[in-house]
């Protein structure tokens, strides 16, 4: 089941609708609600690997429904150091839990401080309501 | 809603996946009255006709339905369509939205005294109702494929056709436009799930029913297109010899079907090693895997064959499978 309407206050945004958890010197990554539900179920994530790095505002892999692909946006810099099995195997777990299970890959951060510019939670909001 | 052939049409309504299995498990309803209707008539109908289908009309008699396709001299294929015939002398072609005005002025330049042809599009809405329990929920009775009869259903007279682009049983109805919108609601009140263009794209394509426009058109041959078998290559009509040829000949590059061995989303217009390319490609919601249709040299058109897809810059494993890539059950 598609989970419902959120963005947790918890979670710093990027506008190309990609969130990032911060957490010490890694961060987890992922696609918002608003891009899941854009998109319609997912069938396909094509990860990068891990070991590769990522820059801000580059794509890092693909996430595809039945009616179009899409690139995901890093909101961060780093080295990929885990991608999402679960999701890998079943890309629906992104529509089921944007937030939680269907994270898409964790990074080392190589740039503290990048995150200046990232869009909070309120602010994110504001910007998906006026789309 | 996306725009299509002019239409303004959903390409989904809840979920394409969701409507997909609804269509395979139950029932599903399409509004395609974006289609074309054209009626043919007069006592050299049938002339006319025969001359310009490359299915033998001989064998379709009052009351029954048959795939067809518009040739071109080069054996192309202007339109893929179904004719009903209505009268011996009175025929009715339901063809692609996006071909109604080429068909049209293709079949008008060679009418012939004795024939007349009308685009009637803008009187009739269409309505396909599919999936195994369509025809139950319909309240109707089992009739054969590729035949038609005239009903009331829920008090709206209708043309009740035993056709659809889904592989499943279902009906495709006829109706005057003003009627439309009445029968949409009964047939949703009887439980037909509401679908979308996306969802019909993947039912389609699951069986192997080719897209005029993507898998097929004027540029490319019935035989390589593998329909050979809506081709009365005994008869005479434009395109046969060349149609002819290419079968003894044998084709070129011929139209099949494949299954992704990787986890890839195949598409339109992506190269397959070796000199081929994707016609039609998606995500199969019964297989879960991607599918699709493509052209290939024909000494890697057998079922086996391993081919190689060029995904954005990835090359990705796909397996030539038989048609239909997915087989309805029987019902």
């Amino acid at each position: 089941m598609a989970a419902d309407e959120s963005y947790p206050d918890d979670l710093r945004y990027h506008r190309e609708h990609d969130w990032v958890r911060i957490e010490g010197d890694e961060a987890v990554l992922g696609i918002t609600w608003y891009a899941q539900d854009a998109l319609g179920e997912l069938v396909h994530f094509e990860p990068p690997e891990a070991g590769s790095t990522v820059a801000k505002d580059s794509s890092y892999g693909e996430v595809e429904s039945v009616k179009a692909v899409s690139e995901v946006i890093a909101p961060l810099s780093g080295e990929v150091v885990e991608v999402n099995q679960t999701v890998i195997d079943s890309p629906e777990t992104v529509n089921e839990d944007p937030y939680g299970a269907g994270w898409l890959i964790r990074i080392r951060l190589s740039d503290p401080g990048e995150d200046d510019n990232l869009l909070d939670a309120e602010s994110y909001r504001q910007l998906v309501s006026d789309q | 809603m996306v725009p299509f052939a002019g239409w303004e049409m959903p390409v989904q309504y809840e979920g394409v996946i969701q409507e997909h299995r609804a269509v395979r498990s139950d029932c599903g309803v399409f509004d395609v009255s974006h289609m074309g209707e054209f009626e043919v008539e007069g006592p050299k109908a049938h002339i006319l006709l025969q001359s310009l289908l490359s299915n033998d009309l001989e064998k379709l008699e009052p009351g029954g339905a048959q795939y067809t396709l518009l040739t071109n001299e080069r054996g192309g294929i202007v339109d893929d369509l179904i004719v009903y015939r209505l009268e011996p002398g009175r025929y009715l072609l339901i063809v692609n939205a996006a071909n109604r005005e080429p068909d049209f002025q293709w079949l008008k330049e060679r009418e012939i005294p004795g024939s007349d042809v009308r685009d009637v599009s803008d009187e009739y809405a269409l309505l396909a109702v599919q999936g195994p329990r369509a025809i139950e929920r319909l309240g109707l009775e089992d009739a054969p494929a590729f035949t038609f009869a005239m009903a009331k259903l829920h008090g709206i007279e209708c043309m009740v056709n035993r056709t659809g682009y889904t592989g499943e049983r279902g009906v495709e109805l006829m109706v005057p436009q003003e009627d439309a919108e009445q029968l949409w609601d009964r047939v949703l009140e009887r439980g037909a799930v509401p679908c979308g263009l996306g969802a019909r794209d993947t039912l389609r394509l699951e069986v192997c029913y080719p897209l005029h426009g993507n898998d097929i058109g004027p540029d490319t041959d019935a035989i390589s297109a593998g329909l050979g078998w809506v081709c009365a290559l005994e008869t005479e009509f434009t395109g046969a010899d060349e149609l002819r040829r290419i079968k003894e000949a044998g084709p070129e590059r011929v139209l099949v079907a494949f299954v992704m061995q990787e986890s890839a989303v195949p598409r339109q217009g992506m190269m397959i090693a070796g000199g081929g390319e994707v016609t039609s490609g998606t995500h199969s919601p019964m297989l879960d895997r991607g599918i699709g249709m493509g052209y290939v040299p024909a000494a890697l058109a057998d079922p086996g064959t391993e081919l190689g897809i060029d995904v954005r810059g990835r090359e990705r494993r796909a397996r030539v499978v038989t048609k239909p890539i997915y087989k309805p059950e029987e019902g």
